[in-house]
């Protein structure tokens, strides 16, 4: 009988643990890909509504200052660095980090080039003395 | 992500959206930059301290020698040829998106989309069009490069069948993406790469010099674009932001310069326009004889002269005449006469490129007027100073419904009492339209290197 009961009692524990596998497994598929279509409609709504407000801030910009704002511009487009940075952070030496690092030395020529472009353009510009 | 970073980010959205909300004056503009760089910096130090991010020093030298190469460049760079910088660094961006891309398409755990031949649909999709716009963005700058520094002819490369072989590209280009989400294979990554370089060299080729304003404006839009579709892989709101703040920027940029020479975007993106193949088709035989001056004229009548309007054009740049000109306004202020700049909108070879050129100069800001603030004061102005512009000139945009300039916004040039058109010799302008101004009785030609003249009349003002 207490033979039986250990046995039983093995195999209950032995299910708990197969049940408890599988949920994790089922949060894993679940997680990147339902967590991600969330994101897809919030990550919509955030462009939409980024394109309005670059919109009204970009038709404030005097044309005068078009060209720095193309420099300004170009320098942030290179916030994409933060993919980059993603990318090249792992220790190992795959494929991928490479890329990355290739892709946080092309940000960063971008960003100090356009920043510093900027500057220089920006200083200038001077009023009537 | 944790909270904290998510609301860092937040932070160096709104820096962002401040820098671009400080060009609007001259006198907040340096202010404006100051908050990008910051934004940045925030923006990278937020991501390096993920605790995904390890690898400090190889992150750390392939930063610092980027940010040195960059720096040099721009601190090097001439002004004139801040237009090729531009569509240099386009390209950097757009090269750089496929390289992310690439790298969550080998690694997607550390972008936290799935495993490895495992990433979910919704992935795949963004990522694929996020490396094929990065792709695009890449060639189309590298040939705009090109045609700006003069490595390729600056005029329009067309070929027969050229709309169609991009339209088949397209739909090819599609249809990868779509062969690519459903079974993730790594050679169809490489295709859409392969074939997006391709329709980007295609979509440039066939633009003329002139046409660059618009295209480096759309260039900009994409490398905006292509950010922001990495954002949507990265599930990351600030990229998101980023890259429509840069869209819609190049995306109203290109909008006003098609506005400035009366053509519709998709007129300019199908190319063919301008260079000397279209100058020797519709360039009519013309036996007008334009009045000559010289330098000494010009100088005696602008030194008793009391207003005068500068129209400085592309050719100012190219000539370098930036400074003589500006010397000359000097001795022509301390003669007495109120001396002003108009810019047309499609002047240079980038948006805002003339005022860049002439501040660069030590022109003051507040003498550079626009289009629509200066065009009335033509008929209350003694002289009309016309310096390495042509088209934006030409009266016959307002009165000749045959012209191919016809209906594009003008300087009203001819309004002013006497007008000076320096130019290289009679050769019509980039539409390839004789200009009507030359024969107008007010107007008198100084054929001649643009510096060189600016600077005989300098002689001549100081005698």
């Amino acid at each position: 009988m207490s033979e039986i009961s250990t046995q039983l009692e093995l195999l209950s524990f032995k299910a708990q643990n197969l049940a408890n596998q599988a949920n994790e497994l089922a949060n894993t598929v679940l997680e990147p890909s339902g967590g991600h279509s969330d994101f897809l409609i919030f990550g919509i709504t955030v462009l939409v509504l980024a394109c309005f407000v670059g919109y009204y801030v970009v038709w404030s910009v005097t044309p005068a200052l078009h060209s720095p704002l193309m420099g300004v511009t170009n320098a942030i487009s290179s916030v994409i660095i933060v993919g980059a940075l993603l990318a090249a952070g792992p220790i190992d030496g795959t494929i991928s980090k490479y890329f990355g690092l290739v892709a946080v030395g092309l940000a960063a020529v971008n960003i100090f080039g356009g920043f510093v472009v900027t500057n220089r353009m920006l200083s200038m510009f001077k009023k009537k003395s | 992500m944790s909270n904290l970073s998510s609301i860092a980010y937040l932070v160096s959205s709104i820096l962002f959206i401040l820098s671009l909300r400080g060009l609007s004056h001259p006198t907040t503009a340096r202010r404006g930059n100051f908050y990008g760089i910051l934004g940045m910096a925030i923006a990278i130090i937020t991501t390096v301290s993920n605790p995904g991010v390890l690898s400090y020093k190889e992150i750390a030298i392939a930063f610092i020698i980027g940010g040195l190469i960059g720096s040099v460049i721009a601190i090097r760079i001439q002004m004139t040829a801040l237009p090729q910088l531009v569509a240099a660094f386009h390209s950097l961006v757009g090269l750089a998106a496929v390289f992310v891309a690439a790298s969550a398409y080998y690694n997607p755990i550390a972008f936290n989309i799935g495993t490895p031949g495992n990433i979910p649909l919704g992935s795949l999709i963004e990522m694929a069009i996020g490396t094929a716009i990065g792709a695009v963005t890449f060639t189309g700058s590298i040939i705009a490069f090109g045609k700006l520094q003069g490595f390729v002819s600056g005029n329009p490369l067309v070929f027969k069948g050229q709309h169609f072989l991009n339209l088949i590209l397209g739909l090819g280009i599609i249809a990868l993406i779509a062969k690519f989400c459903i079974d993730q294979n790594p050679e169809y990554f490489w295709m859409i790469v392969a074939a997006s370089f391709l329709i980007g060299v295609l979509l440039i080729v066939p633009i003329g010099g002139a046409d660059m304003p618009v295209i480096v404006s759309m260039l900009n839009s994409y490398s905006g674009w292509a950010a922001a579709g990495i954002g949507f892989t990265l599930s990351n709101n600030l990229l998101i932001i980023t890259g429509a703040l840069v869209g819609s920027s190049g995306a109203i940029l290109s909008y006003i310069m098609c506005k400035g020479m009366n053509r519709s975007f998709l007129n300019v993106l199908l190319g063919g326009f301008g260079g000397e193949q279209a100058a020797s088709a519709t360039g009519v035989k013309d036996d007008r004889i334009a009045k000559q001056g010289n330098a000494a004229d010009a100088a005696f009548m602008m030194k008793n002269s009391k207003t005068i309007i500068i129209v400085p054009g592309y050719g100012m740049a190219v000539a370098q005449a930036q400074h003589a000109l500006r010397e000359m306004g000097d001795l022509l202020k301390a003669a007495g006469a109120q001396v002003r700049y108009a810019i047309h909108p499609v002047a240079g070879r980038m948006p805002g490129h003339m005022n860049v050129l002439l501040a660069e100069a030590n022109v003051p800001y507040d003498e550079v007027l626009e289009l629509d603030e200066i065009n009335r004061d033509f008929s209350e102005t003694d002289v009309a100073f016309v310096i390495g512009a042509n088209d934006v000139t030409n009266p016959a945009a307002k009165t000749d419904k045959t012209s191919a300039i016809y209906g594009m916004p003008i300087l009203d040039v001819e309004n002013a009492g006497q007008v000076f058109f320096v130019k290289r010799g009679m050769a019509s302008g980039y539409a390839g339209v004789q200009n009507e101004l030359f024969f107008r009785d007010n107007t008198l030609m100084l054929f001649g290197d643009a510096k060189k003249v600016c600077e005989d009349i300098i002689k001549g003002l100081e005698n």
